[in-house]
């Protein structure tokens, strides 16, 4: 089974809600109680149609306000894939937000208003998904049934949306325009009468094609270790197994490998699921694993292949993405998570921050507040074996926790 | 051997992701444990992150005193299999003591009151985190629940103080006092459950298959006729043939009818089915926002 995530990002307004109201109800994901309390609710305020965003909007403030505040998760399978939406707000002060959003995401829909066009916002949720190296993104221009289904509106649209694209750092990344109406269902599952000019995919016939090499990004193996394994049972007498998640490659039985920090080098002997044991453990999958030798692994610690070792240093700048109210400045300490790594974090320098309008012209400043990105040099307490973000998603990234409230305040990623 | 694990359901690599972290992070974790379908496959993928090892964590049952006799006969004999420790505190006991008053009336439930014996009992055994089977998918509210949600010294719910979760990243950090509560299966569907359930050959409790039960109507829902269940005197018992796709209390749960007396065609009957498996929860339909309510006060 395929499991996908999709992160989603628009203005409020954009009609998000819909388009996932819709393609539940298009794919058939509604049941029938949800259905009528949609029903019910569109009715009692007066709409002549279903309102699809009462499918998604959850918690009691937003729906007194209308509006989704927070990250909200929606599912709904096909017979090809499970797919998992994660319903990101637009709104200005949740850059926060998205970051999360599309960081657990493997695609993104970037919702444009045709009436509006590419907006300020727009450029934000871009430069987001570029940032965060989503290699899948679908370019939604919705509500085209309020422009008259018009072909060169859709256009004009996606020339200044290529505009921007010009400018990203992330050029490999996968991007697809569909001009749809979420509120009418034109091409959202089902194919749009109103715009014959249109020859592409439906936005889920392009989800339901994605294959895994489309959406992961390939890297080295790495093996943080999350927990050692010691049954000291009669039967498991001497079992010291490293269990943990493999990112980025497969490792196999047999392979040779570096245990970090320590430089110590053995063998893998087995590798277990449950009960079972593999010759091969593929990436993403969670598995414990046996070495030849009795050396000393603990957790935090990580197992890569001899020719293939990480940074291993004590120091370095990373694009940082600020998520609490309280500043960030020189000289700030904080508790700096990697993987399940968690050593403690010194604010060498702020470099300088990204201009909110994307313009690329960076500003020059020593503290950042909430939603702000800008690059960050660390020292740390102790090294942590890193990858850049660029080579590896995850064993680029972290986030910083606050020593005080031990809230997560910010997510970096390692240029 | 085998080749490799590829094949191995995602959401499974995630789920034992999960718990391996809270053994990991945790001082004091403990699984709570209903007797259902979810809490039982929360019990597999434990089992699956520590072997050839023992589960490292205590199971807790809430006991509200209304469960369904199979329930509980299901869970002293898993416990038992499986060489786990169970701990079970009691409902009835917090109302003994006073300390939350037994409902009456039509819609009466011992579930809300549920949240109190929980609390105590998580400050009882000093507990940090308490690993739960909630699914997003399972209702609005905790659409928006995170991975590890912290809860402060009253067991609340700040839903709009969560933690981002970004990546893989797990942050449990807490206080003194203040605990994690933690859902290692979010992300999975009902169907997604099921489906594992038929996969890995999980035993259930009887209950969720076809069987003749006294029944009576109310409300467009099929209920127990049982000393727990408050029942009208128009409201006529009759034997049907039933299946429960959720297991609560007696008193809030509602049946459904069914033929499906196997996995194999419960898995089939959920692919087809158009009512959510919430639709026959009592305890939901109180009003919209009931569950966001609940949580915020601490249930689970």
């Amino acid at each position: 089974m395929e499991v996908l995530k999709i992160a989603t990002a628009g203005s409020v307004d954009d009609g998000k809600s819909t388009l996932i109201g819709r393609l539940l109800y298009d794919t058939k994901s509604l049941t029938s109680d949800k259905l009528e309390a949609i029903e019910k609710k569109s009715k009692q305020r007066g709409y002549d149609y279903l309102d699809f965003s009462l499918a998604t909007d959850g918690l009691v403030a937003e729906r007194e306000q209308g509006i989704t505040i927070d990250v909200a998760h929606i599912y709904f399978s096909t017979q090809t894939k499970s797919y998992i939406i994660a319903d990101t707000p637009g709104h200005v002060e949740y850059t926060r937000n998205m970051v999360t959003g599309a960081s657990t995401s493997q695609a993104a829909i970037i919702l444009i208003d045709a009436r509006k066009g590419v907006i300020e916002q727009t450029n934000r949720h871009f430069f987001i998904n570029n940032l965060l190296r989503v290699k899948d993104i679908i370019v939604a221009v919705n509500k085209m049934d309020l422009v008259d289904f018009s072909e060169e509106k859709y256009n004009t649209i996606k020339a200044s949306f290529e505009a921007l694209m010009a400018k990203r750092d992330y050029q490999e990344q996968r991007i697809t325009f569909i001009p749809v109406s979420a509120l009418k269902g034109d091409n959202v599952v089902n194919k749009s009468e109103n715009m014959p000019w249109f020859k592409g995919q439906t936005l889920l016939e392009h989800l339901e094609v994605l294959k895994s090499d489309d959406i992961y990004n390939t890297g080295t193996p790495r093996f943080p270790v999350q927990y050692v394994v010691r049954p000291k049972t009669e039967e498991f007498h001497d079992f010291r197994g490293y269990a943990g998640k493999v990112y980025g490659g497969d490792l196999s039985v047999g392979d040779t490998v570096v245990a970090l920090p320590s430089q110590t080098k053995s063998k893998i002997k087995e590798i277990f699921s449950y009960n079972e044991l593999y010759e091969t453990a593929s990436r993403r999958s969670s598995v414990t694993i046996t070495l030849e030798d009795d050396i000393n692994v603990s957790r935090g610690d990580m197992l890569v292949k001899e020719n293939d070792l990480p940074k291993i240093e004590k120091q370095f700048t990373a694009t940082i993405s600020w998520m609490d109210s309280q500043k960030l400045t020189n000289g700030s300490k904080y508790i700096l998570q990697h993987g399940v790594n968690k050593v403690l974090a010194k604010v060498d320098q702020v470099n300088h921050k990204i201009n909110p309008d994307y313009s690329g012209v960076d500003i020059t400043t020593d503290t950042l507040g909430m939603n702000d990105i800008a690059s960050v040099t660390f020292k740390l307490n102790k090294p942590i074996f890193f990858d850049a973000f660029k080579d590896h998603r995850t064993n680029g990234s972290f986030i910083l926790i606050d020593t005080q409230s031990n809230n997560t305040v910010g997510a970096g990623f390692i240029q | 051997m085998k080749g490799d694990t590829s094949t191995i359901n995602p959401l499974e690599n995630e789920a034992i992701y999960i718990i391996r972290e809270v053994a990991a992070q945790f001082e004091k974790p403990v699984l709570l444990f209903s007797g259902g379908k979810d809490s039982i496959t929360l019990v597999r993928l434990a089992q699956k992150a520590f072997y050839p090892a023992k589960i490292p964590f205590p199971l807790m049952h809430i006991d509200t005193g209304h469960n369904f006799p199979e329930t509980i006969e299901f869970r002293d004999r898993l416990v038992k299999e499986l060489g786990l420790e169970l701990i079970v505190r009691n409902v009835q006991d917090s109302i003994d003591q006073g300390k939350v008053k037994e409902e009456s009336g039509k819609y009466a439930s011992r579930n809300s009151l549920q949240t109190t014996t929980l609390l105590d009992a998580i400050e009882e055994f000093k507990f940090d985190a308490c690993i739960g089977g909630a699914r997003r998918d399972e209702e609005k509210a905790r659409a928006k629940e995170r991975i590890f949600s912290v809860r402060d010294d009253f067991g609340q719910w700040d839903e709009k103080n969560q933690r981002p979760e970004l990546f893989d990243m797990l942050n449990g950090q807490i206080e003194l006092g203040q605990n994690v509560r933690v859902f290692p299966i979010s992300n999975w569907t009902e169907l997604d459950v099921w489906s594992y359930i038929e996969k890995e050959n999980i035993e259930i409790p009887s209950i969720y298959f076809a069987h003749t039960r006294a029944t009576f109507l109310r409300d467009g829902l099929i209920w127990s006729s049982d000393d727990v269940v408050y029942r009208e005197d128009d409201e006529v018992v009759e034997d049907r043939v039933v299946r429960f796709r959720t297991v609560g209390d007696m008193s809030c749960t509602a049946a459904v009818l069914s033929e499906a007396a196997d996995i194999a065609t419960v898995v089939d009957e959920i692919r087809n089915s158009t009512i959510s498996e919430r639709g026959a929860r009592i305890d939901d339909k109180r009003s919209e926002a009931a569950m966001e309510k609940r949580k915020q006060q601490g249930y689970f």
